[in-house]
């Protein structure tokens, strides 16, 4: 039937997995429009808890990561360099934790300041705000796991370059976990200004 | 160099962010969100045509499954404010 | 791939022989071949729709008297939650995609299997784990989940049972559904035969991918909505709380947003197999096969637009009920347009009621029943009078149960000999339709009765001026049962002491019927070139 894309299939079936997961977050999306227009001045006030720095630095992070997602792909699909592939997977991953690590200190410093679900000091503030936060730790927190499920995935596609599992002519898992891995880049280039560029 | 052009769209990305930080700290008012909206937009875009290959891409499916999915999540999300807006 | 292998191994013999790796039950459990994954579901299906009905049994036996002491009422709020919750997600909703969409699909479109025979034993250890989660809730923390299968906030977030075990499991189950729908969205569009181009591909088959669609694209809702009572729970993070700012409705929004066109999961696949089963008992081509191919994506689109009739009484505001409202109405449209189709294919063809077409009969009455009795629903005035009724109760039941349910066993009456190579007594069967036909409306058009003079759903006790026609359900109810008893007792036994089938005993034209009863491993010698429709009668002779 096809000819030489014979990974078609495989392709098909990732993308049909990756407009789940849109939707996935798309309820969470559909919760923070109707807070954020019911609470307009909550939300802006709330999003000057954030550092912009640490939201752009991430944001440049992932964007990075997505470039070398596909050079990894474009390595062993074009130019058959294996090698190439696993230096770019490597860098890939490298990014992925770098972001978490960015992250992590984010989180931290809201700890420290009472800015989680719950906390006593968060409980005082207006509800607006209450709710941001609510909504900023579930869907991070919802993204993070989903760049750890995705450094799992490019990791293993690693090892299979490697070994020599994947290869030029059999390249449709590599090209799947690289489809995987912009999703969650692209998922962030919409977070990152529905939680820190709140003018 | 082979990864020419995915560098350029990467140089994109990283220009249409410093963009939309900046319009973040100017005042749009109300019209804020769809500036920034619209930015990210145009960044997804870029990732799905070109990291994604959807620009090259035969089949007619794969090409509509995104806007498929934004207008699925724009339908949910509109006819629930058709509620959250009038109480 | 896996499957290939399998093939190597036994080439020639019945899919069920498996002379290969790993003999027996083994062998079932760690198959890829979709028939094998079909018959793995049939037998979860059945066995999970054995324990809710008898979970309804212990319900309506509750409700012989409003003084009853039967069930206390905190056991009857966990037996009809779990009631729910095990006929939604592990009955209704899987049901003909996994076992019939499994079976059929590849050999419906001239394939060899599904487009990811892997995944799809992985959706079969996802569902079953979803459901092991699901029934052990009830052993665990102070008690069965008791929130009914909507878990509602605040509620859900509050309650003391075990809320959590049983969302996670919702949860399993629904990246279930995803994976199946996902593989037959990728099955249809990739792996049809040759000259098989959209429009020849029988209507069953439409039935399971406009199904598929909404299974990949509604399901994440709910998966995200479980997570989000977790994360109440156990974070607090607010978003339904109302001292936090949160707001409950939206709970609901999320909710009905996947479980309104959830039901449409449960009914495409079903019309779609009754859009099968007329042609061939009628002898006739189907009226309008465009048309009814079209209605099935206007209902699965359509339908995923009219969510907030479930909340005319919650709160919602009026605007967005009277848009729900008439979205409702129009999507009734494409399933009526269904109903007169399949009416209009019996008109001047020779019809036999055979066992199948008697089930594919009773379904026509009883989706009508149910369908009538939504536009009362649908209607913001009469909803305000029979909401949480058991009108609401009826009506469900007449369009699932009657619907879905009546489907699933026409497909079952159906394909039986195809995928067992056996046949079973017509006679019998034809007894257990009509008993049960007869149950079904003793039981659930009373229940219409009760819910209109104003019975709420959900109370294990009631005033006494319904006494009487409570009884009256309870015992239309057993003889319902009954009928189900000796449907799948008739069918368990011929498999195993039925007379050899042939390959066509009902004159089909669609594939399955082309290739032997039970079919090969690799369903089709040769792949079949196609080159006219699904239903061409008369057959040439």
């Amino acid at each position: 039937m096809e000819n030489r894309d014979h990974g078609v299939g495989a392709r098909v079936g990732m993308w049909l997995f990756l407009l789940s997961e849109i939707l996935l977050f798309g309820g969470l999306f559909l919760l923070y429009s109707v807070y954020r227009a019911k609470h307009p001045g909550d939300f802006h006030a709330a999003s000057t808890e954030l550092s912009r720095f640490d939201g752009t630095l991430n944001t440049a992070i992932l964007l990075t990561s997505s470039l070398t997602a596909v050079a990894a792909v474009f390595s062993l699909q074009e130019l058959n360099k294996p090698k190439r592939t696993i230096f770019f997977l490597g860098a890939t991953i490298a990014f992925g934790l770098a972001f978490l690590v960015v992250k992590a200190f984010e989180w931290t410093a809201k700890f420290e300041h009472g800015l989680y679900p719950n906390a006593a000091v968060l409980m005082k503030r207006p509800p607006g705000e209450i709710l941001y936060f609510g909504l900023y730790f579930t869907m991070t927190g919802l993204h993070a796991l989903h760049v750890i499920i995705g450094m799992t995935v490019l990791s293993v596609i690693l090892a299979f370059v490697a070994r020599g599992k994947a290869t030029q002519e059999r390249s449709a898992a590599l090209e799947n976990a690289g489809l995987y891995w912009h999703l969650v880049d692209v998922i962030w280039i919409f977070l990152f200004p529905l939680f820190y560029l709140i003018s | 160099m082979a990864y020419a052009r995915y560098v350029y769209i990467w140089v994109a990305l990283i220009v249409l962010t410093a963009i939309t930080v900046t319009t973040a700290s100017l005042n749009f008012g109300r019209a804020g969100i769809l500036v920034v909206l619209a930015i990210a937009a145009i960044k997804s875009t870029l990732v799905l045509l070109y990291f994604m290959h959807l620009s090259s891409e035969k089949r007619l499916l794969l090409k509509l499954l995104v806007p498929i999915a934004i207008c699925t999540l724009a339908i949910f999300i509109g006819l629930t404010f058709t509620d959250v807006m009038y109480r | 791939m896996a499957s290939h292998a399998e093939a190597a191994h036994h080439a020639e013999g019945p899919w069920y022989l498996d002379n290969g790796k790993r003999p027996g039950i083994r062998g079932f459990l760690t198959s890829t071949n979709h028939k094998r994954i079909g018959i793995l579901y049939l037998v979860a299906v059945l066995s999970f729709f054995t324990v809710a009905v008898i979970l309804g049994v212990l319900m309506r036996i509750q409700m012989l008297s409003p003084d009853s002491k039967f069930l206390s009422g905190q056991m009857y709020n966990s037996i009809f939650t779990l009631h729910g919750i095990i006929m939604v997600f592990l009955v209704v909703i899987p049901g003909i995609p996994t076992i019939f969409g499994n079976f059929f699909l590849p050999i419906l479109i001239g394939g060899e299997d599904m487009a990811f025979p892997r995944l799809n034993l992985f959706s079969w250890y996802l569902y079953m784990t979803g459901a092991a989660v699901v029934l052990g809730s009830i052993l665990f923390a102070k008690g069965a989940v008791d929130t009914g299968w909507t878990f509602y906030v605040p509620y859900s977030i509050h309650t003391t049972v075990d809320v959590p075990l049983a969302v996670f499991g919702v949860f399993l189950l629904g990246m279930s559904s995803i994976l199946t729908g996902l593989n037959i969205v990728t099955t249809t569009h990739m792996l049809r035969a040759p000259g098989m181009t959209f429009f020849r591909m029988p209507l069953s088959v439409w039935g399971l991918y406009s199904t598929a669609w909404v299974q990949v694209l509604a399901t994440p809702v709910i998966g995200i909505t479980m997570v989000l009572i977790l994360l109440e729970r156990i974070f607090g993070i607010g978003v339904f709380d109302p001292s936090k700012g949160g707001d409950p409705l939206l709970y609901q929004h999320l909710f009905w947003i996947y479980s309104h066109p959830a039901v449409y999961i449960m009914i495409l696949p079903a019309m779609g197999i009754i859009s099968d089963l007329f042609p061939v008992f009628s002898r006739k081509n189907i009226f309008g096969y465009k048309t009814i191919a079209f209605s099935s994506l206007a209902i699965a689109s359509v339908g995923s637009l009219v969510w907030g009739h479930h909340m005319y009484v919650s709160g919602q505001s009026d605007t967005a009920s009277i848009v729900f409202s008439l979205l409702t109405f129009l999507v009734a449209i494409p399933s009526a347009i269904k109903v007169f189709n399949w009416i209009a294919t019996m008109y001047k063809g020779s019809v036999k009621v055979d066992p199948p077409f008697l089930y594919a009969l009773g379904f026509i009455a009883l989706f009508s029943i149910g369908g009538l009795t939504g536009l009362v629903l649908g209607a913001l005035s009469t909803d305000v009078h029979t909401h949480d009724t058991y009108f609401v109760v009826g009506h469900f039941h007449y369009i699932i149960f009657g619907g879905m349910g009546f489907g699933l066993f026409a497909a079952l009456h159906y394909w039986f000999p195809k995928m067992f190579g056996k046949t079973y007594n017509y006679r019998t069967a034809t007894v257990a339709f009509i008993v049960l036909f007869v149950g079904f409306n003793l039981f659930y058009m009373t229940l219409l009765i009760l819910g209109w003079a104003g019975m709420p759903r959900r109370y294990y006790s009631y005033l006494p001026q319904f006494t009487d026609l409570q009884v009256i359900a309870t015992v239309g109810s057993w003889i319902m049962v009954a009928g189900l008893a000796v449907m799948f007792g008739n069918l368990l036994y011929a498999l195993f002491r039925g007379k050899k089938a042939e390959a066509d005993p009902w004159g089909g034209s669609t594939l399955e019927w082309q290739i032997p009863s039970p079919p090969h491993f690799e369903n089709f010698e040769k792949v079949p070139v196609i080159t006219h429709g699904p239903y061409v009668f008369p057959k040439k002779e």
